[in-house]
């Protein structure tokens, strides 16, 4: 008797539904165990990390802060992933935008500028990170150069311009040499939405984005194309869709995007530009894209959810006194299940009772 | 059922939290944000020391909390306001990038009293504190001209911001002293902790003909470089003997925990005031690792050096200071540079071959 894994005649759509609540229940099983070998009562480190940040304002705002350019990222992400095209350097567009709007910002300090300033500022970064992007769509269009590769190459010069303005030319004058610029002005700020908190407007505009896609995703001919594409691309030739165009497309749609978070996390929660402004977005964003399926609800969800672990972790690393490591391996478990419970959606496990030996004699 | 667990698990967290609240009631709680992992054996490393000695002090009146791996973006103004909401009424912030997160949160709880590490912003519930490397960094460069054959000495800078410049130029004013010809090369890794790239700058130095690795980086990996190449080098912020037993000469320990527990008992006795503490060798506020491998005639000047500028007898930036462009800098604390110069040094000195990145 043994156990196999078989190919479905066709995807589950029921497993497709409860897998991430299997992978969930999974994860907490797991840490439960790990949290019980720490010496520490899982019932409440599990209540610390996923239920204590859900029970006050103040951390529901900081969730929405940090999944707020997670989301926005992602949702760009995910129409390149569908279409088929891999951008994986979000983070180099996200840098990018933050330069685009910071120069306007820093070019109007002091100024009488008015209030033009901060839809500038948003329309530059989302600009920016388009054009940013675009750079490695063309080389996949014209020359068939990896975009995986040189999309992530970018980064690395993206965040080498960063540090050359603020430690050159848009270096605070007042600020001793340290490399950042000077705060911004208030027209040049992101508008925080409760007073005394740090929920922003950044937060609105990605769920527009997120209703956005949904309608572009669902109710379109693009969004159909974007799918059709990504799946049977022969099929998409014989329809006339244009792959090409596509890929400048989805990639240009996901810079402005990256670009966008850029410069809002920018002009909002950090107020001024300096090397480090991402702790690896547009990287993280990446495993929100899949874990939400690349579908624009589900990255909504997906995000919200990992900000809840960095969230709860640290209340965890406070009252508990768990180390930040758990937290790290708590992430990793929850990625690892959610793939594992994946494959089930195109396979399924079967007991086999015929024994292998038969097996091999009738072949 | 899951309602009804959920339920549970609350009212638990409840308790829990309670039962926080009245421990906490009698003993104060101090928090510390880090930069790096508490095993990073560099900077962070050092805070965390100077954490268990303040526990082993006044362990029985205070409680202690830090987070490690803060980003220095906005996750870290985050961070900090998790420490002030989970009731701490001190909280060490211990990296430059922490300044204006630091400053916000400050402003916003006026009855709770901050510390930040090395940087220049401050408010009246937020203090800086930070240490007068380039004292260290001056009897390094004499020992370093002594024990180089080349001549050559090869710097890892992190960042040329303030304190790492007038580092180099402390460095360099030490090693004019001994040899007026000595030579630097310095390559600008851009980072404080990236053991791939510091061991790589290491290489490319020796290969160019330093002979002698000092850096300012926080990682060991330099240090295990020159020993792996025979040559010799200097730790960075603590202790690296281990990592080079033939190669290590001295090293800057910064020893944080005098200053924790001094501001800690301040806290306790309720005179705690917002101040800028920049302490020199006199104060502890850093220390030399023993001086080893080299000869006795250099390890004598370098205790020598030592005292004198422990005593206050001898200031590595002495007037005249003559720039790089040959130009002699304005003298403005009597006859050494003014404090203010040396915070915010945004020049080399003469002798120094290199360009000032972003001059």
């Amino acid at each position: 008797m043994q156990l196999v894994l078989e190919k479905r005649a066709e995807r589950s759509r029921t497993i497709a539904l409860v897998s991430p609540l299997i992978a969930i229940g999974l994860t907490l099983i797991t840490m439960s165990i790990l949290f019980a070998v720490l010496g520490k009562n899982p019932i409440m480190a599990l209540g610390v990390y996923f239920i204590a940040p859900l029970t006050d304002g103040y951390s529901l705002q900081e969730i929405a802060v940090k999944a707020t350019p997670l989301v926005m990222i992602a949702i760009g992400l995910s129409l390149c992933y569908l279409a088929n095209a891999w951008n994986i350097g979000a983070e180099g567009q996200f840098l990018m935008g933050a330069v685009a709007g910071s120069w306007i910002a820093v070019n109007t300090q002091g100024t009488d500028a008015g209030h033009w300033v901060l839809p500038a500022m948003l329309v530059a970064g989302a600009v920016a990170g388009a054009l940013y992007a675009l750079i490695p769509a063309l080389c996949r269009v014209k020359f068939g150069a990896s975009e995986i590769l040189t999309s992530l190459m970018l980064v690395y010069v993206a965040d080498l311009v960063l540090d050359y303005l603020v430690r050159g030319p848009w270096r605070d004058p007042a600020g001793f040499n340290f490399p950042t610029t000077a705060e911004f002005d208030p027209v040049a700020t992101v508008p925080v939405l409760i007073e005394g908190g740090r929920l922003h407007l950044g937060s609105i505009i990605a769920l527009v984005v997120v209703a956005g896609a949904f309608v572009l995703l669902d109710r379109t001919i693009k969004g159909f194309e974007i799918r059709v594409v990504g799946v049977a691309p022969r099929a998409a030739r014989f329809g006339g869709f244009n792959a090409n165009q596509l890929v400048l497309l989805t990639f240009a749609v996901s810079g402005a995007l990256a670009g966008l978070a850029g410069i809002i996390e920018v002009a909002g929660p950090i107020g001024h530009l300096q090397p480090g402004i991402s702790p690896g977005y547009g990287f993280t964003a990446i495993i929100v894209a899949f874990l939400g399926r690349l579908n624009p609800v589900g990255i909504l969800i997906a995000g919200l959810f990992l900000a809840l672990t960095f969230i709860g972790g640290e209340q965890a690393q406070i009252t508990m006194k768990i180390p930040l490591d758990v937290t790290k391996v708590f992430q990793g478990i929850l990625l690892f299940y959610v793939l594992a419970c994946d494959s089930l959606i195109l396979y399924r496990f079967k007991l086999v009772f015929t024994s292998r030996q038969v097996q091999s004699g009738a072949g | 059922m899951m309602k009804r667990l959920l339920g549970a698990a609350a009212a638990l967290v409840l308790a829990g939290s309670i039962a926080g609240a009245a421990h906490a009631a009698d003993k104060l709680k101090v928090g510390f944000i880090y930069l790096g992992p508490i095993g990073d054996l560099g900077w962070t490393y050092q805070h965390e020391l100077g954490r268990q000695a303040l526990v082993k002090e006044l362990g029985d009146k205070i409680e202690t909390t830090y987070l490690e791996n803060v980003p220095e973006g906005p996750d870290s103004e985050r961070a900090i306001e998790q420490l002030v909401r989970a009731g701490n009424k001190l909280i060490f912030t211990t990296s430059f990038g922490y300044m204006d997160p630091t400053l916000k949160v400050a402003k916003k709880y006026p009855n709770v009293h901050f510390e930040h590490a090395t940087g220049y912003k401050r408010d009246k519930n937020m203090s800086t504190y930070s240490g007068r490397w380039y004292q260290g960094r001056y009897i390094q460069g004499q020992i370093a001209a002594k024990m180089s054959k080349a001549g050559v000495l090869g710097y890892i800078g992190s960042f040329p911001i303030p304190e790492v410049v007038s580092g180099i130029n402390a460095t360099m004013l030490g090693a004019q002293s001994i040899n007026p010809n000595i030579k630097v090369k310095i390559i600008w890794v851009n980072t404080w902790f990236d053991p791939g790239k510091e061991a790589d700058a290491a290489k490319a130095l020796l290969d160019q003909g330093a002979d002698i690795i000092m850096q300012h980086t926080d990682s060991p990996a330099a240090m295990q470089v020159a020993a792996e190449r025979g040559k010799l080098a200097f730790g960075q912020d603590s202790e690296m003997i281990k990592f080079g037993p033939k190669a290590q000469l001295t090293s800057i320990l910064d020893t944080w925990g005098p200053y924790y527990i001094a501001r800690v008992k301040a806290e306790l006795d309720g005179t705690w005031k917002s101040e800028d503490t920049w302490g020199g060798l006199d104060s502890k506020m850093f220390e030399m690792a023993p001086y080893t491998n080299m000869p006795d005639d250099v390890k004598k000047l370098a205790e020598e050096t030592q005292a004198a500028i422990t005593s206050g007898k001898l200031h590595p930036f002495k007037c005249p200071i003559v720039a790089q462009d040959g130009k002699e800098v304005e003298c403005k604390g009597g006859d050494h540079l003014a404090d203010g110069q040396i915070l915010g040094m945004n020049f080399y000195v003469k002798g120094v071959d290199d360009k000032l990145p972003g001059k």
